[in-house]
């Protein structure tokens, strides 16, 4: 098996997944018969081959240094579970 | 006209026509399609509906058409994919971890239809984050296939992600609907409904304002019951949109006049790779079929190598949940959406994305952090990227041969709900003849040439050069015209 | 003058209990690119608005929003790569450096990790006893700033405020070059200097708008380089001073007491002067780089950078050797001046068709030690390039001694006016009168008979004898007119 349960772990840790510790080792097996799946790109001669670096065929736009958008605090705050004077709250965070 | 239950049975175009030449009024089109919404609970094809909104945009089309200033879709009711914000409407994505956002803008593909005239029915469910191939991962459950097996009474997906999408089109729910393509799901979605589904090259529609699943392959398109309604709605979607750095700056043609009802001197590509072991005998017959058909409408057949496709869903398989895997970090609960109680930031992350995110938007992000996490970049998503020039490469060289490619969209039909539930790679293999496409970023278009012999739907699958829509639409004229598929599901769900 | 070399080092050890240590230093300078918008948003940079006032829908990472690159931001991160002799990167990439913060709304922060826009450069840092010492740069790129995280308006909650989310930052990485805090001190102002010569960042870092993460580590000299400490979002440069005093000494002492240096994460509390473990950045971090699929590689053409190239202001090492070359100054006086660029510029304003020594000493001397006294910088100063100009003409022209000068400089320091008219009005003209001298010089002659008698034998008594005559003509007198008739009446020759 090509992930372990540590792996899952960490990963979804990473990710900011709480899984429970019965969920580590089916998530494990699942994950690893598709990173066993996915591997068959081994097969892949890729040593000379650039990796694609974009779908479009243009160059990346550059826009004006020129002041467009916000000053809309109530907007960017609307959906907010949590909210108090136009600030954004997160439960306490230790530095 | 007066009964309401045939202006739902119009195309999007007819329903054009009749608008202009006042047979009917926008409000009165609206109705009835409102109607058959009402009607159609069990499909649950809707997340959320918007009547109210619906009948206010259809007054300002009649008030328009009244006086001769109509616009392009002016009066004609879609259904939007609920992967686009709309402002003031509830946008999910599908998604729990998107619960009550309302978003305060509106996206650049949805601004452009409203622009043109177009009546918004409401939000259609869809795979969470358009993740799936069966509308089976949706927070808000999953959508029915209009259609059924003949003589059985199964559930069937309608395919996915879009698939409230192509259920309500098939349904006759909406006149037509948007939807978002990053490995199939508009074009399988499409061919599991018996409908068109019209992918464009990456960078025609805008992407401002769509949840983003994989950036890279993430593609808007119609979803529409035929090929000149797809070209007339993808005329309105499409646009460079200076917001969105990968939209292309190139002339936007009228699709709708590419369609000529003939191929003369076109060069169809058949790649022998598309032929997959397992594959119904029914799809490869649909196949030949098409084939003849291309050549009485004065195309030739050419026969062509793609020799890297068996390696495109494994890239799709990395490449889109590790850019997934990132799209998704910002559904944290602190700006919109969900947020689980507690008093600690790191729980309240892991508790909140843990309820808010399906069983596969989880496994994919998993999948896709694991994949880039440190020391397994150059394996898997390096490696997955130069896999992705060989493929399009293949595309490439191919093109220099031929006009378009001709294949099946989907390796069978639509299955029952809950029948692949369990396997996640047999689910994926849904996409296997759709995904190239999306990593190369040509446009693809899949439209319904006829039925199994248990009565479902299978559709065909047009590949395009870059840009070049027109010849896909020109062609699936022609072809549609040969298929003369004009089936309908019956409407066993009114009864429901 | 003399440069060192970076490896030629061994000249800033300290002490241990068991013997010398080598500091190594090595510093990530962030410094906020001068733009109006920031660098993936149409939203406002202006520092002190109202909580979440200058933030877009991009900057608040809503669902669909997509980044589209700021020119400005691009230009002036080329300038300042020309401007540290950096090699430009007509190639580079975006990446996303994922990680989880309440104020990294996106979840990744877009920056440029494997393809930075700059590449290797060299900064000649000046240090105060007039000798330089290169300090090689790795790279410059570009990337977002955070938002800003308040822990302290709530008991249980942190306050989030985005504005500062997207603003673009120029990440200046150095080599490990430096060998002690004045000499990392010395590369920040150096640093700061060139960015503001190009005007590419106000250099503000009470603002924020340039703060360093600092690297610091310890080693026996000569020896392979030591387990460093980063210590984050420094932003003084006394602070950084402190910060790195108290890191080396920290770390000397858990080495010398035979303990080994954590690589970790630190903060620097500028109540205590010490540097503590930063919890936050307790776990190991794995940021998944990989390029933004949402951008395309950003490339750059040859013509364009060859242009930008052609607009450079003349930067302070090159000022520094012209002041020495055409004003003939010394490197330290010569550095001093070009530390500032207005400063540069208001010495050259004084100096123009002047004694450009006496205009140097003028500009260094007094009128920098008056600015820093009344803590005023050239912006706000009370006396224009113009009237001390003036005030050096008369001193050329000998209409005032330089000790006189000095007193029309404090009046003009201290209520304003013109030099001529000061000295006009105060009677402060020096006296060229021969005649009004010699009858001073006489009467001091004739008053001590003893003292001339003595100064045959000792010819330094002259230095009494102008004393007197000064004292006597309210320092008015010229001295060298002074001097030539005491020598004469005293036969001195």
């Amino acid at each position: 098996m090509s992930v372990n349960k540590d792996t899952v772990r960490k990963i979804a840790h990473l990710a900011r997944i709480a899984e429970p510790e019965e969920r580590l080792e089916p998530l494990a097996r699942e994950l690893s018969t598709i990173i066993d799946w996915v591997e068959q790109l081994d097969e892949v001669e890729t040593e000379d081959v650039p990796p694609m670096t974009s779908t479009v065929a243009i160059k990346l736009p550059l826009r004006d240094d020129v002041v467009t958008d916000g000053g809309y605090p109530e907007d960017i705050v609307a959906n907010a579970p949590g909210s108090q004077d136009q600030f954004f709250t997160v439960p306490k965070v230790l530095e | 006209m007066t009964d309401n239950s045939e202006l739902t049975d119009l195309t999007l175009a007819q329903a054009r026509d009749g608008l202009r030449g006042k047979a009917f009024t926008a409000r009165e089109l609206t109705q009835s399609y409102l109607n058959a919404m009402n009607d159609a609970d069990a499909l649950n094809c809707f997340i959320t509906k918007t009547p109210d909104k619906a009948l206010a945009m259809a007054d300002e089309a009649d008030t328009r058409l009244m006086r001769g200033e109509g616009r392009p879709l002016d009066g004609l009711p879609l259904g939007i994919k609920d992967l686009f914000c709309t402002q003031d409407v509830l946008t999910t994505a599908g998604s729990h971890i998107l619960d009550g956002f309302t978003p305060r803008y509106e996206s650049t593909v949805t601004n452009n239809l409203w622009q043109d005239g177009a009546v918004m029915l409401g939000k259609l469910n869809m795979d969470e984050f358009a993740m799936g191939s069966s509308n089976e991962n949706s927070y808000y459950g999953p959508v029915t296939n209009p259609w059924r097996r003949s003589g059985g009474e199964t559930k069937l997906v309608p395919g996915g992600s879009s698939g409230g999408s192509a259920a309500a089109v098939a349904a006759g729910l909406v006149a037509a609907a948007t939807g978002t393509d990053t490995g199939g799901s508009i074009r399988q979605p499409a061919a599991f409904t018996g409908i068109v589904g019209m992918k464009p090259t990456y960078g025609r529609c805008s992407r401002w304002g769509i949840v983003a699943f994989a950036s890279s392959l993430d593609q808007a398109g119609p979803l529409a019951r035929s090929v000149q309604d797809s070209a007339l709605l993808l005329t309105s979607m499409v646009g460079h949109d200076p917001k969105d750095s990968t939209s292309i700056n190139a002339p936007v043609p009228d699709f709708e006049s590419a369609m000529t009802g003939e191929m003369k001197g076109l060069r169809v590509g058949i790649p022998k790779e598309y032929r997959v072991e397992g594959m119904p005998e029914e799809i490869d017959r649909y196949w030949r079929q098409g084939m003849d058909w291309c050549r009485a409408a004065g195309a030739e057949i050419v026969d062509i190598s793609l020799p890297h496709t068996r390696y495109a869903l494994p890239a799709y398989y990395i490449v889109a949940p590790a850019e997934a895997s990132s799209n998704l970090a910002r559904y944290d609960g602190v700006r919109y959406g969900l947020r689980c109680k507690s008093d600690d930031i790191t729980d309240m992350y892991e508790q909140t994305r843990s309820q808010g995110f399906g069983d596969e938007v989880k496994r994919r992000v998993l999948m896709g952090t694991y994949v880039l996490s440190a020391g397994y970049y150059d394996a898997y998503y390096l490696k997955a990227q130069k896999v992705r020039t060989l493929i399009s490469r293949d595309f490439s060289q191919a093109f220099n041969k031929v006009d378009l490619i001709l294949t099946p969209t989907a390796p069978d039909a639509a299955f029952g709900i809950g029948e692949k539930a369990n396997d996640p790679i047999s689910m994926y293999l849904n996409d296997v003849f759709t995904v190239p496409v999306n990593l190369a970023g040509l446009p693809g278009l899949s439209l319904p040439v006829g039925l199994n012999a248990q009565g479902l739907p299978l559709g065909l699958q047009l590949i395009g050069k870059a840009l070049d829509e027109e010849t896909l639409f020109r062609a699936g004229g022609a072809l549609e015209e040969a298929a003369g598929f004009n089936a309908t599901p019956t409407r066993w769900w009114r009864d429901v | 003058m003399s440069t060192k070399h970076p490896h030629e080092s061994g000249h800033k050890l300290i002490a241990g209990a068991t013997g010398d240590w080598e500091i190594v230093i090595g510093l990530e300078v962030h410094a906020q690119v001068s733009s109006k918008a920031k660098l993936f948003s149409g939203a406002n940079t202006e520092y002190g608005a109202e909580p979440n006032s200058q933030v877009s829908l991009v900057d608040a990472a809503m669902p669909g929003m997509l980044p589209v690159i700021n020119r400005y931001c691009v230009q002036q991160a080329v300038r300042t790569g020309l401007g540290l002799k950096a090699k430009i990167n007509t190639i580079s990439v975006f990446d996303r450096k994922n990680y989880f913060y309440p104020d990294l709304p996106q979840g990744y922060q877009i920056s440029q990790f494997k393809f930075p826009i700059v590449g290797e450069g060299e900064v000649t840092v000046d240090l105060a006893d007039g000798e330089t010492v290169k300090v090689r740069i790795e790279r410059l790129h570009l990337e977002q700033d955070a938002g800003k995280s308040i822990h302290d308006l709530h008991p249980d909650l942190s306050f989030v405020d985005l504005n500062r989310s997207g603003v673009a930052l120029m990440e200046i990485v150095s080599m490990p070059d430096m060998r002690s805090s004045l000499e990392a001190a010395a590369y920040v102002r150096k640093v700061r200097a060139i960015v503001r010569y190009l005007g590419t960042c106000d250099g503000n870092m009470e603002q924020g708008s340039m703060r360093a993460d600092v690297n610091v580590s310890v080693r026996r000299p000569g020896e392979p380089l030591g387990t460093r400490c980063e210590i984050k979002n420094v932003n003084s440069i006394r602070f950084m001073s402190q910060a790195i005093e108290y890191e080396a000494r920290r770390q000397i002492d858990i080495i010398e007491e035979g303990g080994v240096i954590k690589q970790e994460t630190r903060q620097f509390d500028s109540k205590t002067s010490t540097t503590s473990a930063m919890r936050s950045k307790e776990e190991a971090h794995d940021y998944r780089y990989f390029p933004d699929p949402d951008l395309l590689p950003l490339e750059l053409d040859e013509q364009w950078i060859e242009k930008i190239k052609a607009t450079l202001p003349e930067l302070p090492d090159e000022k520094k050797s012209r002041f020495m070359s055409d004003y003939g100054l010394s490197a330290y006086d010569a550095g001093v001046l070009v530390a500032e660029k207005d400063r540069a510029a208001f010495f050259e304003r004084v100096a123009i068709g002047r004694d450009s020594k006496l205009a140097s000493n003028w500009v260094t001397g007094e009128f920098f030690g008056a600015l820093n006294k009344a803590g005023l910088n050239i912006e706000n100063s009370p006396i224009s390039a113009n009237q001390l100009g003036k005030l050096i003409d008369l001193i050329s022209d000998k209409t005032v001694s330089g000790r006189i000068a000095k007193q029309v400089f404090e009046i003009m320091f201290e209520f304003g006016g013109d030099p001529a008219q000061i000295i006009e009005k105060k009677g402060l003209k020096q006296v060229t009168d021969l005649t009004a001298i010699e009858l001073e010089i006489d009467k001091v002659i004739a008053a001590h008979p003893g003292k001339v008698a003595q100064v045959k034998d000792k010819p330094k008594m002259m230095g009494w004898f102008v004393g007197q005559v000064m004292q006597s003509t309210g320092g008015k007198a010229n001295p060298q007119a002074v001097n030539q008739l005491l020598r004469k009446k005293l036969g001195l020759g």
